[in-house]
């Protein structure tokens, strides 16, 4: 009985072998045909987009699309020097400086930088390209706060105001992105001193704190469509409200939810070319492609962020309902990695327990 | 064949990812995470709140298989079916509509977490127990009964024993489920309750300590590795096995006032518990424009931006791979479960087959990515390798499933069959066969279920132009805005008809085959 196990996992492996080997590289020499995009879940491209690079440069664009941004750079840092793919997006200013430790990249300057603002440069080496920019603001419910009379908060500092109590909630910084970026934001305003005092009367002021953006905006919030959520106030995205509209039938003439815009803090979602990969030039040509005007102007509406190319144009939904935050809060990602753990640490000590 | 896709698909990538965890450099011993008191109320709270969760969960799902094992009434087999939709919906999912109706101050907390598990898991308690109890020969406790013994000293000292390894095999599903459960446990619990699966990928993920994920990965391996193992001694020591008979001689119609008011209390009471949370699913799917109407199911035929298919193709590719998941996990847990109870069948291959639904599927998804790397075997981007995880995850129940029926065929039957000139082959065929037919049918169907649910592997390994529908809806949830909440419950409320439909067919085939004995 042993023996014949052991046969059997012998054979299962090297028709397996063969099998993978038949299917997988089709001759080492030839030219790639196929250029391959890791990414997280919320990346998005409209399929004429996507045809479009194709047929531009003669190359397949395979989406390998595994998890959040977190889970796709450990995955990278796991195969740092041989990635599953050619071109890895997604990463943002969190997690920058971990990959770069982790030399997960090979640099590439895009002539299309020309067209970003020196501000999305992280990197100077530029084994990192800033391909859009998504803030993280406080949204609030107009309708709540008409219906009593009562004016929105419009800073940071009002949701400490007693008269606001009981009316934010937020999402766990240790679980969630959107939950980290608003602590940070905390920290970039009151500094390093001063967020807990912060966040210590954000406390007595009833905050709560939830698992992840979904149990915020969708059920605790009041603001989203379809919630029965009581509190008006949630840490969301600056692009949200467009989205409350765009998505709503028929849509509303005003964006029903508004942004605190001293509360946004900035992140730059960057792409680069993987360590080992198996169409480097396909790479580059992604990453141009990913710069270039027609990816650009797809962002808004596919993934509910910015584009950093200044020659792209905003859809005019997002024109008209969206306000970009003009100059948001921000750390730099050395400032981030260095002291993350112990910010999430000291948070919940403050805010949780 | 068992042992080698274990070897294969489950002991070589966690132990890649293990020992790489361990060999990471880093400041401090690898026993430092576990010497953090954090750890160790992380591990007594996951261990707490899975045994609680089993606990009611049995107390909840005994009525009603009882009832469905010893009664026939209109609508048994739907009844059957409809007890699975919970297990299938994905957790956040779900939390979210625990949220929706639970009353303010019992919705966070352990309260919360322990009543969701339950939800998830009547399902493996009402068809693996209730299926046992339809097969068991009633005339042992009607002797009983003619011999004096009263209602209660007969369920202590006959039903009990003779239901004890199918109690026993399902309680360790369920308990391997609540122990490792993730969604539910961060959304419903609040910040503060974490389990050690929770922790891992916090370790993992946030804060890229591998080798503290490592430490605690094995942490849960041992406990979930222990309670197996207690829980095929249990089986061992209290299982009574007695001859099976077909359903049609055991069940009976309810005929007294008592009988039907048990039925149609137990059958209503667990309606109320399963429906309410799907109502409102159902609701939210409806909710859109201010109003009620079926906007997000029309949305869901054309492409979204969300991923790269209609939302309707997702249906189809999740009963492309819950089919070939079924198959991989039939055929690899049939073969393991009768070598596991012939008779001197490594116990040890049982133990090890319960594993993977115990072990962590963060670490499990990371050591895929870096044992499968390197040609000739590079399947990391192998759409093939999303039903190997999900048989992966059904292997265990089939096992679990077969094994206490295997073992209470009566020895007897197979030597009278013997004895009168049957090879073993023929025993095999003629009175194993036809008996764990049955079992296997339930297994199948669990199997279904299992693949056309699960979500942790197959988002890792999933494309966006091939997504499986709690991929598609975990998409969705993802999205701002009306309608992208609308279609996210929308293809919930579609996830849910699937499977009633599925377990239905499957039942089907099951009453077909039963028919033979």
């Amino acid at each position: 009985m042993k023996r014949r196990s052991g046969l059997v996992v012998l054979a299962t492996v090297g028709v397996v072998a063969v099998a993978a080997a038949a299917a997988g590289c089709g001759g080492g020499g030839e030219k790639p045909t196929e250029v391959v995009l890791v990414t997280h879940d919320s990346f998005a491209i409209s399929d004429d987009v996507k045809k479009a690079f194709e047929e531009e440069s003669g190359l397949k664009l395979r989406i390998l699309q595994a998890g959040d941004a977190g889970e796709v750079v450990t995955k990278s840092l796991l195969t740092a020097g041989n990635p599953e793919g050619d071109v890895l997006f997604g990463i943002d200013n969190n997690l920058l400086t971990r990959a770069l430790e982790g030399d997960v990249f090979v640099p590439y300057e895009s002539p299309l930088l020309d067209n970003v603002d020196p501000q999305y440069v992280l990197d100077p080496e530029h084994r990192v390209t800033a391909i859009d920019h998504g803030e993280v603001c406080l949204n609030y419910d107009k309708e709540w706060y008409a219906e009593r009379g009562v004016a929105p908060p419009a800073s940071m500092d009002d949701l400490t105001d007693p008269r606001y109590r009981g009316l934010l909630v937020v999402e766990n910084a240790a679980t969630s992105t959107p939950g980290l970026a608003f602590l940070l934001a905390t920290v970039a305003k009151y500094g390093d001193q001063g967020w807990q005092a912060y966040w210590q009367r954000l406390r007595e002021n009833d905050v709560l704190v939830v698992d992840g953006w979904e149990e915020a905006y969708t059920v605790r919030f009041s603001g989203a469509a379809g919630s029965r959520g009581k509190r008006p106030i949630v840490v969301s995205y600056a692009s949200s409200p467009p989205a409350e509209v765009i998505y709503r039938d028929p849509r509303p003439k005003t964006a029903p939810t508004g942004v605190i815009e001293d509360s946004c803090f900035r992140q730059i979602e960057l792409a680069g070319i993987l360590r080992g990969a198996r169409n480097e030039e396909g790479g580059r040509k992604l990453i141009d492609f990913m710069l270039s005007r027609r990816f650009q102007e797809d962002i808004p509406l596919q993934m509910f962020v910015f584009p950093v190319n200044r020659e792209a144009k905003l859809p005019p939904e997002f024109v008209r309902y969206v306000l970009v935050p003009s100059a948001p809060l921000a750390l730099a990602p050395e400032t981030i990695e260095a002291n993350r753990e112990r910010w999430v640490d000291e948070w919940t000590q403050t805010a949780v327990r | 064949m068992p042992l080698g896709f274990l070897l294969l698909f489950f002991v070589y990538p966690l132990a890649a990812i293990v020992q790489r965890g361990l060999s990471t450099g880093g400041e401090g011993s690898s026993l430092d995470v576990l010497e953090d008191p954090i750890t160790r109320e992380v591990v007594w709270f996951t261990v707490w709140q899975a045994a609680a969760s089993t606990l009611l969960t049995i107390a909840v799902s005994l009525p009603v298989a009882y009832v469905l094992g010893r009664y026939d009434f209109p609508g048994r087999s739907l009844v059957r079916a409809l007890v699975v939709v919970p297990f299938v919906l994905p957790t956040v999912v779900v939390a979210l509509a625990f949220l929706a109706i639970l009353p303010a101050g019992l919705d966070r907390g352990w309260a919360p977490i322990l009543i969701a598990h339950t939800f998830f898991n009547v399902a493996v308690v009402v068809r693996i127990v209730g299926t046992f109890w339809a097969g068991l020969d009633r005339r042992v406790s009607e002797a009983a009964a003619t011999l004096g013994a009263g209602p209660a000293r007969r369920a202590r000292e006959v039903t009990a024993p003779l239901l004890a390894p199918s109690l026993a095999a399902a309680a360790a599903i369920v308990f391997l489920f609540s122990f490792t459960s993730f969604g539910v446990v961060l959304i419903l619990g609040g910040p503060g309750y974490a389990t050690i699966e929770a922790e891992i990928y916090n370790q993992a993920v946030r804060l890229f300590d591998l080798r503290a994920a490592a430490v605690l990965s094995l942490v849960q391996l041992l406990c979930v590795g222990l309670a197996v193992l207690v829980t095929m001694r249990l089986e061992a020591r209290l299982g009574v096995s007695s001859g099976f008979r077909p359903e049609r001689d055991v069940l009976s119609k309810p005929r007294t006032a008592g009988e039907k008011a048990l039925v149609a209390g137990s059958l209503g009471g667990l309606a109320l518990f399963l429906g309410l949370p799907l109502l409102v699913l159902v609701e939210r799917s409806l909710a859109v424009g201010g109003g009620h109407g079926f906007g997000a199911y029309r949305a869901l035929a054309h492409p979204t931006s969300a991923f790269l298919a209609t939302p309707w193709e997702a249906v189809v590719n999740s009963l492309v791979y819950a089919s070939l998941a079924t198959l991989i996990a039939v055929v690899v847990g049939g073969l393991a479960a009768f070598a596991v109870a012939s008779s001197g069948g490594p116990r040890f291959l049982d133990w090890l087959l319960m594993l993977p639904l115990g072990a962590s599927a963060v670490m499990l998804g990371f050591g895929f990515v870096i044992a499968f790397d390197t040609p000739p075997i590079d399947f990391r981007s192998s759409r093939w390798i999303i039903p190997a995880v999900q048989a992966l995850v059904a292997i265990p129940f089939v096992v679990r499933i077969v094994v206490p029926t295997l073992r209470a065929i009566d020895e007897r039957q197979r030597e009278a069959a013997a004895l009168l000139g049957a090879s073993p082959g023929r025993v095999r065929r003629e009175i194993d066969f036809p008996i764990v037919g049955r079992a296997l049918a339930v297994a199948a169907g669990f199997a279904f279920a299992i693949s056309l649910g699960e979500f942790g592997a197959t988002v890792f390994l999933a494309r966006p132009d091939n997504p499986t529908l709690p991929v598609a809806i975990f998409r969705f949830l993802g999205r701002p805005g009306e309608l992208n909440a609308a279609e996210a419950y929308a293809l919930a409320v579609v996830l849910m008809t699937v499977t009633a439909i599925s377990i239905l067919l499957v039942d089907r085939i099951r009453v077909r085959r039963g028919g033979w004995f």
